[in-house]
C-alpha cells in the first residue's frame, strides 16, 4: 500500500534564502510524524506548500501514490490534508459552528444558513473524538486549549485524514499540553495520519512514531523516540552540541532592588488585567513569572516600565517611587527593558543598528553634545557592542529589520544591558529564537545576575523559566497564585497553579473524592 | 475593583439625570411666562382615518414636569441603581428634547407628526450612506468616499432623468454611477493596496470636481437638463390611513420603501446568509478565510461595488425624490454623516438607521425652530445635526469595535 502523502524534491527559494532544498517526506497511515527543526529550518514553508499558501519552484506531492497539484487551500482541503496554524486561524467574534462551517455552510430553501444542521454535526465530531466543545459558545470567550480542538474540528468537519499541527503546543499549559496529545492518540486510534511541527524535543520524543529533523532547509536525518534522546535531537537540529541546561551556580540575592505593592493595572478593555499584586526582585536573583499567556504579565511588565498607567498601588526601583513615572524616569532609575514584542517596542525596524544601539542615551553625553548627535562617537560605540554582543551583521549601518530574529534580540539586549543597570525586565527573551540565540541570552542574565543585577523573567515557556529562575511568580487571571523557589517547583504543580489550581486544594480534592 | 469602576460610571450617570433636569429649569423657565401654553398637533392631512385632537399644555408646567422627572430618576439611580440604565439615558434624552420643543413652540402650535414624517425623510439619504459604509466595512475596506458616490448619483440621476424624461433611467444610471465609483474604490484599495482613506478621499474630490464643472457648464445654462421627473408617493392601503403612524411610515415615494426595505434586506444577508457569513469573517480574520478557501478578494469588491450602488440610490434620492434638480454639492456632508451613523449603529444595519433618524430629527427640528422663529441665530439651527453627529460620535458612542481588519489590504502570502 502506498504511504497517504509523500512529497519528492520539494523546492521554495525566497529572495536570498533556500527555504526548502529538495526535500523528501513519507508519511504513512496512522502515524505520527514529528517535523523537528529550529525557526527559520524550514519547517512551516514546506507545511504551507503543502496546504497550497505557497507555490513550489520544484518538487511533487503525492497522495496515497496519486500525483496531485495543489494550488490553493480548497485544494488541500480537497485533497483531505487540514492544517492548524501556529497563529489560530479563528474569528473571535462568531461562534465556534460558525467558524467551523465557514466556507463550507449548511443551508436551508438554498439561502439562508443553517446553523442547527451544523451545530449538530460539531457535537457529534466533538463526541465521536472526545473533544469537548459547546458547538454555541463564542471561540473568542474559549480558553486557548479548546480553541484549538475548535480548529482540530474544522478539519474534522471537512474531512481531512492528513492533519497538520503547526508548533500546536507553543500556547498551551502542560495539563492542556496532555489533553491535545490525548486527542493526538483519538485522531491516530481512528485512522488519521498527523504530521507534527515542534521545536520542543520532550514533546516529540513522547508524542511521535518517527521524527524528521530539517535544518536549513534540508532534510538532515530521520530516527525514532526509541533510538534517541534529547541531546541527540538537539545535536541534530542545530548541527553541534548544545548545552540544554542554564548552568548556573546558587544565587546570592542582596537588598531588594523592585519592589512593587498592591498593584492594579488595566488593560485596553478597561478590565482589571493585574489585580493587586505585591512582589519584590533583590539584587543578584533572576524572578521568573509563569503563566499562560493573557493572564496580566503584558500589563504588568507595561506598568513597570511605565508604558501603561498605573490604577492603584506602588512600584519602586532601588528605592526610588517610579509609580506611574514616564518610561525615562524609570531607565534612568537603572532599568533595562527587553520588551515583548522586539520588532514594535525594542527596535525601529528602519534604523540603522547604530541608532538603535543608542535609543535610550541618544540626549545623553557623549552621544549627543548640547543638540548636536557626535556621529563619530555613534559609530564607536555601535561598533564596540556589536563585537562585544556578537551581533551577526554585515555593517553597522544595515537597518534593523534586516537583521534575523536571534541578532535583532542581541542589538536590544547590547543597548539595554551596555550602561550600568540595577534591574533588567526581560519580557519573552527568547520567543522564536534558535538554540544558540536563546543559549547566548541566558548567558548574558546569568551573567548579571551574578554581578548583583536583579532579574526579572517573564516567559510562556515553562522550561524556561524553571532553568533560569531562582524564584518562581505563577500568575493567574491577574492574580499571584504562588511564588515558589525554583529548585523546589515541579512541572506538574506550576501547571495546575498556571491553570488557577492550588496544588494542595487539588491534592485534599482527590483524597475526598478517594474517600467517597 | 471591578465594582468601583461600575459604581464610578454609576453614579455619573445619575448625576447627569440630575444635570439634565436642572438645565431644563434654567435654560428654559427664564423666558417663559405664566399663563404660556403649547400646543401639539398630530394631524397631517385628510388620509388619516381617525382625527386626533390636539393636545394643548401649559409650557411652564411641562417645563416642570420634564425637570422633576429627570430629576427624580437620576435621584433614584444614585440611590438604588436601575438595571437597563441606557435605556433610562434614553429616555431622559427625550425627556429634554420634549421640554426643548414646547419651549421653542410655546404660545404656538406645532406638529410632531409632521416632524417625524421629515425626520424620516432627512434620514432616507443618511440611511443609505450608512448602509453603504456597512456593506463594504463588513469586508474590511474602509468607504469614506460615500459622499462624492453619492454626489455623482446625485448629479447622473438629474442629468439622465431629465434627457430620458423618466425616472426609471434616471434612477438606473444613479445606480451604475455609484457601482462604478465603488469598482475603483474596489480596485485601488484592493488590487493597489492604496491607502484607503486617501483613495476614499481622492473619489470625494474627483466627484465634486466632475459633478461641479459639468452643473455650472451645462445644466446651469441649459436648464431642460436639470429637470428630471420625480418619483410621487404613494400611499399604503390601510396602513396609510393609521393615525400619527401612516404619514410617517406609509405615505412616501417608492425609494424611501425602497431605502427601509434595504435595511432589512442587508440585515438578513449579512447575518443569515452564506455570503455575510463569508463576508463578516474577511472584514474580522482575512486570512483564516484564505485558508479556508474563501476568496477574499471577491468578497470584498463584490461588497465594494454594492456599496458604491447603495451610495448611488442614495444620491438619486436626493434628486428624483425630493427636490428635483441638481445643485453643487447637494449632498452636503450626508456621506459623512452616514459613516457616523453607521459606526454609532455598530456596523450594523438597524444601528445604522436608528442613527440616521437622529441625524434625520436634528436636521428636521432645525428647519422647524426657523420656521418657530426662536431666539437662536439660524447659523446655529443649521449646524445642528453636525453638532448632533460629533457629541454623539465623541461621547455617547464610547468604545466602538469595527471589524478587526478594517481597512487593512489583504496580501496573499
Amino acid at each position: 500500500m502506498p504511504p497517504v502523502l509523500e512529497l519528492k524534491g520539494i523546492t521554495k527559494r525566497f529572495p536570498g534564502v533556500l527555504a526548502n532544498d529538495h526535500i523528501d517526506l513519507t508519511l504513512n497511515e496512522g502515524e505520527v510524524l514529528a517535523l523537528l527543526g529550529e525557526n527559520g529550518a524550514g519547517k512551516s514553508t514546506l507545511m504551507n506548500i503543502l496546504y497550497g499558501l505557497y507555490t513550489p519552484d520544484e518538487g511533487e506531492v503525492y497522495i496515497r501514490g496519486k500525483k496531485v497539484e495543489i494550488e490553493g487551500p480548497s485544494d488541500a482541503i480537497a485533497q483531505g490534508i487540514g492544517m492548524v496554524h501556529q497563529h489560530f486561524m479563528l474569528i473571535p467574534v462568531l461562534t465556534v459552528t460558525e467558524n467551523v462551517m465557514l466556507g463550507m455552510e449548511s443551508v436551508k430553501y438554498g439561502l439562508f444558513l443553517d446553523q442547527a444542521k451544523a451545530a449538530k454535526r460539531v457535537a457529534e465530531l466533538s463526541h465521536k473524538y472526545s473533544l469537548d466543545v459547546d458547538p454555541d459558545a463564542l471561540v473568542g470567550d474559549l480558553p486557548v486549549g479548546i480553541q484549538q480542538r475548535v480548529e482540530i474540528i474544522k478539519l474534522l468537519y471537512r474531512s481531512a485524514d492528513i492533519l497538520i499541527l503547526d508548533e500546536p503546543t507553543a500556547v498551551l499549559t502542560p495539563q492542556e499540553v496532555e489533553g491535545l496529545f490525548e486527542v493526538i492518540r483519538s485522531l491516530v486510534a481512528q485512522g488519521k495520519s498527523i504530521i507534527f511541527i515542534s521545536h520542543k524535543l520532550k514533546e516529540v520524543l513522547e508524542i511521535s512514531d518517527r521524527i524528521v529533523v530539517l535544518r536549513r532547509g534540508k532534510v538532515v536525518g530521520e530516527t525514532r523516540p526509541q533510538e534517541s534522546d534529547e541531546r541527540k535531537l538537539a545535536a541534530m537540529m542545530v548541527g553541534r552540541e548544545v548545552i540544554l541546561q542554564v548552568p548556573k551556580g546558587p544565587a546570592h540575592p542582596g537588598e531588594k532592588v523592585l519592589e512593587v505593592e498592591d498593584l492594579y493595572v488595566l488593560n485596553e478593555q478597561e478590565q482589571i488585567a493585574v489585580d493587586g499584586i505585591s512582589f519584590s526582585v533583590r539584587a543578584g536573583e533572576i524572578v521568573g513569572v509563569a503563566g499562560v499567556q493573557g493572564n496580566g504579565q503584558t500589563e504588568l511588565v507595561e506598568a513597570l516600565t511605565g508604558l501603561r498607567p498605573i490604577v492603584e498601588g506602588t512600584i519602586r526601583v532601588a528605592g526610588q517611587e517610579v509609580t506611574n513615572a514616564t518610561p525615562r524616569t524609570i531607565t534612568e532609575a537603572g532599568t533595562a527593558h527587553i520588551p515583548e514584542d522586539r520588532q514594535r517596542d525594542g527596535l525601529v525596524l528602519s534604523y540603522p543598528i547604530a541608532d538603535n544601539l543608542i535609543l535610550n542615551t541618544y540626549y545623553l553625553p557623549p552621544v549627543a553634545k548640547g543638540m548636536v548627535m557626535q556621529r563619530e562617537v555613534i559609530f564607536s560605540i555601535a561598533e564596540r557592542l556589536v563585537k562585544e554582543y556578537d551581533v551577526r551583521t554585515p555593517s553597522i549601518l544595515t537597518p534593523a529589520g534586516n537583521l534575523s530574529g536571534g541578532n535583532q534580540q542581541k542589538v536590544i539586549v547590547a543597548r539595554e544591558l551596555s550602561r550600568p543597570v540595577k534591574l533588567i525586565i526581560a519580557s519573552q527573551p527568547t520567543r522564536g529564537l534558535d538554540v544558540g540565540s536563546i543559549e547566548y541570552i541566558h548567558s548574558q542574565l546569568v551573567k548579571k545576575r551574578d554581578e548583583g543585577v536583579a532579574v526579572f523573567v517573564v516567559s510562556a515557556e515553562l522550561d524556561e523559566i524553571m532553568s533560569l529562575a531562582d524564584r518562581i511568580i505563577v500568575m493567574f487571571e491577574g492574580k499571584i497564585m504562588d511564588i515558589v523557589p525554583a529548585e523546589k517547583a515541579t512541572k506538574e504543580e506550576l501547571g495546575l497553579l498556571m491553570a488557577g489550581v492550588h496544588p494542595t486544594d487539588a491534592a485534599a480534592e482527590a483524597e475526598k473524592e478517594a474517600v467517597a | 475593583m471591578h465594582e468601583e469602576i461600575s459604581i464610578r460610571k454609576a453614579r455619573a450617570l445619575g448625576i447627569a439625570f440630575i444635570i439634565f433636569g436642572f438645565a431644563v429649569l434654567a435654560l428654559f423657565l427664564p423666558g417663559t411666562a405664566a399663563d404660556q401654553t403649547t400646543t401639539f398637533t398630530f394631524n397631517l392631512s385628510s388620509s388619516e382615518a381617525i382625527e386626533i385632537p390636539p393636545l394643548t399644555v401649559g409650557t411652564r408646567m411641562a417645563l416642570y414636569f420634564t425637570a422633576l422627572l429627570s430629576v427624580a430618576l437620576g435621584m433614584w439611580q444614585l440611590a438604588k441603581g436601575f438595571k437597563r440604565v441606557y435605556l433610562v439615558l434614553t429616555f431622559v434624552s427625550l425627556l429634554f428634547v420634549l421640554a426643548f420643543l414646547a419651549w421653542a413652540a410655546k404660545g404656538k402650535s406645532m406638529n410632531l407628526t409632521g416632524m417625524l414624517q421629515s425626520t424620516l425623510l432627512r434620514a432616507i439619504p443618511i440611511t443609505l450612506a450608512g448602509l453603504s459604509g456597512v456593506l463594504c466595512e463588513r469586508s474590511a475596506v474602509i468607504n469614506i468616499g460615500i459622499e462624492g458616490m453619492m454626489l455623482a448619483g446625485a448629479f447622473v440621476s438629474a442629468l439622465v432623468g431629465s434627457v430620458t424624461q423618466s425616472y426609471w433611467w434616471g434612477l438606473l444610471a444613479a445606480l451604475l454611477a455609484g457601482g462604478l465609483f465603488g469598482a475603483l474604490l474596489a480596485v485601488l484599495a484592493i488590487r493597489y493596496k492604496v491607502d484607503q482613506i486617501i483613495a476614499g478621499t481622492a473619489i470625494n474630490i474627483l466627484a465634486t470636481g466632475l459633478t461641479s464643472y459639468f452643473s455650472s457648464r451645462y445644466l446651469q445654462v441649459h436648464q431642460e437638463l436639470n429637470h428630471p421627473p420625480t418619483f410621487q408617493p404613494i400611499s399604503i392601503p390601510l396602513l396609510g390611513n393609521i393615525p400619527i403612524l401612516g404619514p410617517i411610515f406609509f405615505n412616501h415615494t417608492l425609494l424611501v420603501y425602497v431605502t427601509l426595505i434595504l435595511v432589512v434586506l442587508i440585515h438578513i444577508i449579512l447575518f443569515y446568509t452564506r455570503w455575510g457569513l463569508r463576508t463578516r469573517a474577511v472584514g474580522e480574520h482575512p486570512r483564516a478565510a484564505d485558508t479556508l478557501g474563501i476568496n477574499v478578494f471577491k468578497v470584498r469588491y463584490v461588497n465594494v461595488i454594492a456599496g458604491g450602488i447603495v451610495a448611488g440610490l442614495g444620491g438619486a434620492y436626493l434628486v428624483l425624490s425630493s427636490v428635483a434638480r441638481f445643485d453643487e454639492l447637494m449632498t452636503a456632508g450626508k456621506g459623512f454623516i452616514g459613516l457616523a451613523a453607521m459606526i454609532f449603529g455598530k456596523w450594523t444595519p438597524f444601528g445604522a438607521f436608528g442613527a440616521s433618524m437622529i441625524f434625520g430629527f436634528a436636521d428636521s427640528l432645525q428647519t422647524k425652530l426657523a420656521i418657530l422663529s426662536v431666539p437662536i441665530p439660524s447659523q446655529f439651527l443649521l449646524m445642528a445635526p453636525y453638532l448632533v453627529t460629533m457629541i454623539v460620535l465623541a461621547g455617547v458612542v464610547g468604545q466602538a469595535n469595527p471589524p478587526a481588519a478594517d481597512g487593512q489590504p489583504y496580501e496573499k502570502e
